[in-house]
């Protein structure tokens, strides 16, 4: 059990220090931070927090997902843009 | 002849003088008690007359934050734009020290480093924290301060005041929760994300707890305000009041910036930004309670250079690594020029206070017509003279000049002409564009001005003029004025259609 950080990830770094597992690690790759769970010590918060703490942060829709691909935060829930607008705004897309 | 500059503390009203007007208010800050003048003066974003001689500099060490507003957009990393929470290169607090040092070397006005994103800087308090002890150790001339959105700014004045900061910047967009919603979609606070107006009032509750702490301590604290309209442009004059109350020195009013290629929710959403004369009208509202700063140029969280101009590409870490920094000779060298600037600001300062002849008190007839007020546009590089060619400039100041005294209203940002494609977008011109961005302005001053846009400007209804090239702007105004005056065009009655729109 463990949450994932996909490519849309931004590098903002809000994550990194709310983890309460220690979790992410960001090796900067050619100047920018690729940011990273580590599987064996994510717990998803389970015991510390009520709720996952990097989704909880993270501003970027999409970024974060569980174990089966979906995102803790959907398109739209953070920014509160209309879907159909989303869509017309490439920036805003996301790979699920 | 030196022009007496009208105080942005009160608005003008029919032509006369205010009571803080005439003569010797340099500036919104000319009323302050000394000592905090002091501290200010030579701080270009404080200080509407520092602005044009003292440089400063961002550096973006701090990525995360703790909220979301409606104008940001997070996916930040962008090289063409300019605006608050855009930068290309984010640095480590090392990286940071090493860019502050050789900006510093290369550029001797620099009196400032700011820490302002592109995420809330106190939401990364060890990366700004470290940033801030190393750079008081190694350059200790140098101010340092840092703006934040205030919802961690209570946990962190102990440390602020630690390090020496004296001047902090809080964004205050309202003091209303249920508009606060409008503005603030979520804040992230005791581990988890809260939204709407429960969020809200929190952020509210923590910007006005952290302004009382840091006002009490002696830190000075300017206050921002986003204009929004429709959402908090007439709630910013209550918020001017409170703030006030609260002990803030300074107050930025400044205009929204929502363009739908940003990607922000009011860009998307089609939230308009106020115009020109809109913001105008709400900073005069404003300033009958507080100071207002109007020339504000709303940089990115890694600008680099005076205000207005962007250095930031002559920096890159690249560049530095291949420099070589004498940085003791360096810091000699920034006193020396400091010295020379604040004297030649402090014979200004006291030749403005100084008993004079004013012929134009004299010249105008107590019988005469009462003349009205005109809107001057100028093209400047800085160094308070008129220095920049039409073509070239990204931004004119426009100033309101009177009869016997003429005020700062603020920058109006273009496109610059000679840098444009002939035609942009739907079809409008870029000269289009700039006479757009000129509302209510009657005579544009700049060095040198070409054939093509000086017919355009004329038609529509802005008279060109490039006889006041390397001219002190103070100067350029009045010898315009009584021109204007002298042929008649000024008598109260006959408001053109410009003046009139």
């Amino acid at each position: 059990m463990s949450l994932v950080i996909n490519d849309l990830c931004v590098g903002c770094y809000a994550c990194e220090p709310v983890c309460p597992n220690k979790a992410i690690s960001a090796p900067v790759d050619r100047g920018r931070p690729v940011f990273f769970i580590n599987p064996d010590k994510c717990t998803e918060c389970l015991g510390d927090h009520d709720l996952p703490q990097c989704a909880e942060i993270c501003p970027i829709e999409c970024a974060i997902e569980d174990e089966y691909g979906e995102p803790l935060n959907p398109p739209g829930s953070l920014t509160g843009i209309p879907l159909h607008l989303l869509d017309l705004n490439r920036e805003g897309e996301c790979r699920t | 002849m030196e022009l007496p500059v009208i105080s942005n503390a009160a608005p003008e009203t029919g032509g006369g003088c205010s009571s803080s007007g005439c003569g010797s208010a340099p500036d919104a800050l000319a009323h302050l008690p000394d000592h905090i003048r002091a501290k200010v003066q030579d701080h270009p974003c404080y200080s509407e007359e520092a602005h044009h001689h003292f440089a400063r500099m961002h550096v973006a060490v701090a990525p995360a934050c703790n909220i979301q507003c409606h104008y940001c957009n997070r996916k930040y990393d962008c090289s063409n734009e300019s605006r608050p929470g855009v930068v290309s290169e984010l640095m480590t607090p090392e990286q940071a020290v090493k860019k502050t040092l050789a900006v510093a070397a290369a550029i001797p006005q620099m009196s400032v480093l700011g820490i302002a994103g592109p995420g809330d800087p106190l939401a990364n308090p060890e990366r700004t924290f470290e940033t801030f002890r190393m750079l008081s150790e190694q350059a200790p001339d140098i101010k340092l301060c840092v703006s934040t959105n205030g919802l961690s700014l209570p946990d962190c004045v102990d440390e602020l005041a630690k390090h020496n900061i004296d001047h902090v910047t809080i964004t205050i967009n309202c003091v209303d929760p249920e508009i606060g919603a409008q503005i603030y979609p979520w804040i992230f606070w005791n581990n988890r994300r809260i939204r709407g107006v429960e969020g809200a009032r929190i952020l509210i509750e923590q910007q006005q707890k952290g302004l009382g702490m840091l006002t009490s301590r002696g830190i000075l604290v300017k206050v921002n305000s986003v204009m929004i309209p429709g959402v908090n442009d007439q709630h910013l004059k209550e918020v001017s009041k409170i703030v006030k109350a609260k002990g803030a020195f300074l107050h930025n009013v400044m205009p929204l910036i929502a363009e739908a290629e940003h990607g922000t929710y009011y860009g998307i959403m089609g939230q308009r930004e106020p115009t020109p004369l809109e913001l105008e009208a709400l900073q005069d509202a404003c300033a009958g309670d507080m100071s207002m700063m109007r020339h504000c140029r709303q940089c990115r969280a890694d600008a680099v250079g005076l205000l207005g101009e962007d250095r930031g590409a002559e920096f890159t870490l690249d560049k530095i690594d291949e420099m070589e920094i004498d940085y003791a000779t360096a810091m000699v060298e920034r006193a020396k020029v400091h010295e020379q600037i604040n004297a030649e600001l402090e014979m200004k300062r006291q030749l403005r206070t100084a008993p004079r002849f004013q012929p134009e008190l004299v010249t105008i007839e107590p019988a005469a017509p009462a003349l009205r007020n005109v809107r001057i546009a100028v093209a400047t590089k800085g160094g308070g003279v008129i220095n920049e060619h039409f073509g070239h400039a990204h931004e004119f100041l426009v100033y309101e000049v009177g009869p016997t005294s003429a005020r700062f209203l603020g920058h109006r940002k273009c496109t610059p002409y000679c840098m444009g494609d002939t035609s942009c977008g739907d079809g409008e011109t870029v000269l289009g564009g700039i006479i757009r961005s000129l509302e209510g302005v009657e005579v544009l001053l700049a060095s040198k001005i070409g054939f093509e846009p000086w017919s355009d400007l004329e038609k529509a209804g802005i008279q060109p003029n490039g006889e006041h090239a390397m001219e002190p702007i103070d100067d350029a105004l009045r010898a315009v004025y009584d021109e204007l005056a002298a042929a008649g065009k000024l008598d109260a009655t006959a408001g053109s259609a410009r003046a009139a729109a």
